[in-house]
């Protein structure tokens, strides 16, 4: 019933500060199984009940943990992420914001040379939840229902919203992903979507973009040839005033490109239903799939 | 974060990279001394904004003689200096850079900035120096060379050839264009730079390669390593408010409506006013308090958001994740013990620990018109601003 984290998913959180406590707590009573928290210095001890270890490597070989949250402060990511790859963890969820571009595209050109395969989302992102099995992030969980409906976005918040719509109307998610909100991803729209397409327990997609970049067209050339699963978006910034920058990186209008009207015109060219009100997410999907 | 061109050209010149004779300074009488400083016929007098378009605005000044190069300074200084880039109001020229004129042959473009699809800065170069590079990129896509920047080990001396030799340079200058290529590239890559343009680069008639013109952006995420960077940072190139808002951790842009928003997250912040618009209101502003504000800065967002007097009433959208319903209501309280909320306060909240969160406003005495959803909140805050206006 879902896309990359399900009830086996085994969890090590990287970074105990304030935030990862709050949210490994979090996770914890949402069901997921949260193995291990990493602290370099405190393996062996505790942290609120959750096993400690000195490294990411110790944490796998101890709890088989196959999936890693990161909470550690930007300038300690980039670290953090190749801890992760070579300790063998196959899904990496980066949840800090302000990591320097710089540091992700070392990120990034590590894991090619390595061969890893691991898989980045985010980062700045909320994560990942596939609803009654397991929540990986910093999203509000009881927001969720079980059911057949993909969530894609670039926002945190704004996913949360449009979950928020579419479980008060009754229709339940398969997964949601944020993939956040940087100029460098993990895990793009596309590949997000190509998941869900392949996924037999996805019915529907609703893909949440925002303007900057050429994301959303890539993705709705993309679905064209690929996605045959009914489709709803939503562009944020349709009203943002051209050449301002809204506080996300990607978030930059520049020239003729990014703009909100260019991105639905390729999504509706692409045969996507898209909302024209924030407020309109949960329906527009519902109307798209028959719901 | 945008430096001045002077400061482009001091970095330039710490990479080994020529820039033309030149010096800093703040007044006409300066800008005189320099010239005979400089000691040449021919020197420019360039005003130093942060905007783009400096040249067409009259902010670039040929001149012959030190009387010239007061009087190109003064005019330039006397009010404003408006550019497509500026706004209406333009922005005062405080400093002007005065360099030695250069004998130019040639004019090319050069510029780096990360491309997304291949996860690698890249190189541009193109023949097509000193005209509209974008137009050049929308229309002859082929004359803009391009080459990856791998930050393990910095741009390649048969990359900078293969640039060199694709604008036209001849072979005789291809170790001068490595020496360039390689020292803006390490410039880039050392200083976290989110962009970095020279153009136009210049080969003079006696065959020395120039950047005529610098211009730097910085990934603010970065500027943390880079502390000589940060201390470039001019903040009377910067919207005050803006700026204020930032020291905050908030992320604040002033806009021209009447309703002023309080949203976390940039993307539901942007959806907000996309909303309000729909609804027939105009937004004050964009703000994005963040994924784990705190009451403080919940506070401190009121009187940013207050300090606008076009503002007419307040939309607060929260759909809490990191930041909880609770920390947003505790600092909607706070915010109202210190100042005086004066106009309608719409307040929508959903996500983590919103029952507790919804129950700190009940319970306080600041007026809150609450909502059940967007439409709704969009609604009673466009009714509520047009009654107050």
């Amino acid at each position: 019933m879902s896309i990359l984290v399900d009830r086996n998913t085994k969890l090590v959180i990287q970074g105990m500060g304030s935030a990862g406590r709050f949210h490994a707590n979090q996770m914890r009573e949402y069901g997921t199984q949260v193995v291990a928290a990493v602290r370099p210095g405190k393996g062996g001890q505790k942290i609120e009940g959750f096993p400690v270890f000195d490294s990411v490597a110790e944490a796998v070989e101890t709890t088989g943990a196959d999936a890693s949250a990161i909470y550690v402060p930007a300038g300690g990511c980039l670290d953090a992420i190749l801890e992760a790859a070579d300790a063998g963890i196959g899904l990496c969820i980066v949840i800090t914001e302000g990591i320097a571009a710089a540091d992700m595209v070392k990120a990034f050109q590590a894991l090619r040379r390595r061969g890893s395969e691991m898989r980045i989302i985010g980062p700045n992102c909320p994560g990942i939840i596939t609803p009654g099995e397991c929540k990986i992030g910093i999203m509000p969980g009881y927001i969720h229902q079980p059911g057949r409906v993909g969530v894609i976005s670039r926002s945190g918040t704004l996913t949360y919203e449009a979950v928020w719509q579419l479980s008060e109307r009754g229709i339940g998610q398969s997964t949601c992903i944020g993939i956040g909100g940087d100029q460098l991803i993990g895990t793009t729209h596309i590949d997000a979507l190509r998941l869900f397409q392949d996924d037999p327990d996805t019915d529907a997609v609703i893909m949440i973009g925002e303007i900057g970049g050429t994301a959303e067209e890539e993705a709705a050339e993309f679905i064209q040839s690929n996605v045959t699963k009914p489709l709803a978006a939503f562009i944020a910034g349709q009203t943002a005033p051209p050449g301002k920058r809204m506080g996300h990186a990607g978030a930059i209008i520049s020239g003729g490109s990014g703009k909100a009207a260019d991105k639905i015109a390729a999504l509706e060219k692409a045969g996507v239903a898209v909302a024209k009100s924030p407020a309109d997410l949960g329906v527009t999907l519902a109307e798209a799939a028959g719901l | 974060m945008k430096i001045h061109e002077y400061q482009a050209k001091q970095i330039l010149k710490a990479y080994g990279v020529a820039v033309p004779e030149g010096r800093v300074v703040d007044d006409p009488a300066g800008a005189g001394a320099a010239f005979t400083e400089l000691g040449g016929e021919l020197a420019v007098v360039k005003a130093q904004i942060h905007a783009g378009g400096r040249g067409k605005g009259g902010g670039v000044k040929l001149v012959r003689s030190a009387d010239e190069a007061k009087e190109a300074a003064a005019a330039i200084q006397s009010k404003p200096l408006i550019t497509h880039q500026t706004g209406p109001n333009g922005q005062p020229v405080k400093t002007l850079l005065v360099e030695a004129g250069s004998k130019i042959a040639n004019e090319y473009y050069v510029g780096i900035a990360l491309d997304r699809s291949v996860g690698l800065p890249v190189v541009m170069a193109s023949s097509e120096g000193g005209v509209e590079i974008e137009q050049v990129a929308q229309e002859t896509p082929e004359k803009i060379l391009k080459e990856p920047l791998d930050p393990m080990v910095g741009l390649m001396p048969y990359q900078a050839r293969r640039l060199a030799k694709g604008i036209g340079l001849r072979p005789e200058l291809w170790n001068k264009a490595t020496l360039f290529f390689h020292g803006l590239c390490r410039a880039y890559l050392e200083k976290d730079m989110s962009l970095a343009e020279i153009n136009p680069l210049v080969v003079t008639e006696d065959g020395e390669i120039i950047a005529l013109d610098g211009k730097m952006n910085f990934d603010g995420s970065g500027l943390y390593r880079n502390p000589d960077v940060s201390a470039m940072r001019d903040l009377d190139e910067e919207d005050a408010t803006e700026v204020e808002a930032g020291d905050a951790g908030l992320s604040y842009v002033n806009l021209d409506g009447n309703i002023g928003c309080l949203v976390n997250g940039a993307g539901l912040a942007m959806a907000t006013m996309d909303l309000i618009k729909l609804h027939g209101g105009e937004p004050a502003n964009f703000l994005d308090v963040g994924g784990g504000a705190t009451k403080e800065q919940v506070a401190t967002a009121f009187r940013i958001i207050l300090k606008d007097p076009a503002v007419k009433g307040i939309l607060v959208n929260i759909f809490g994740g990191i930041l909880r319903c609770t920390t947003l209501a505790e600092g909607i309280v706070a915010a109202a013990k210190e100042i005086a909320i004066s106009v309608p306060l719409v307040v929508r909240l959903e996500g983590t620990e919103v029952a507790d969160g919804r129950k700190i406003l009940e319970e306080s005495d600041v007026a809150i018109i609450t909502a059940t959803d967007m439409t709704d909140a969009a609604n009673k805050i466009v009714e509520a601003a047009g009654a107050a206006s």
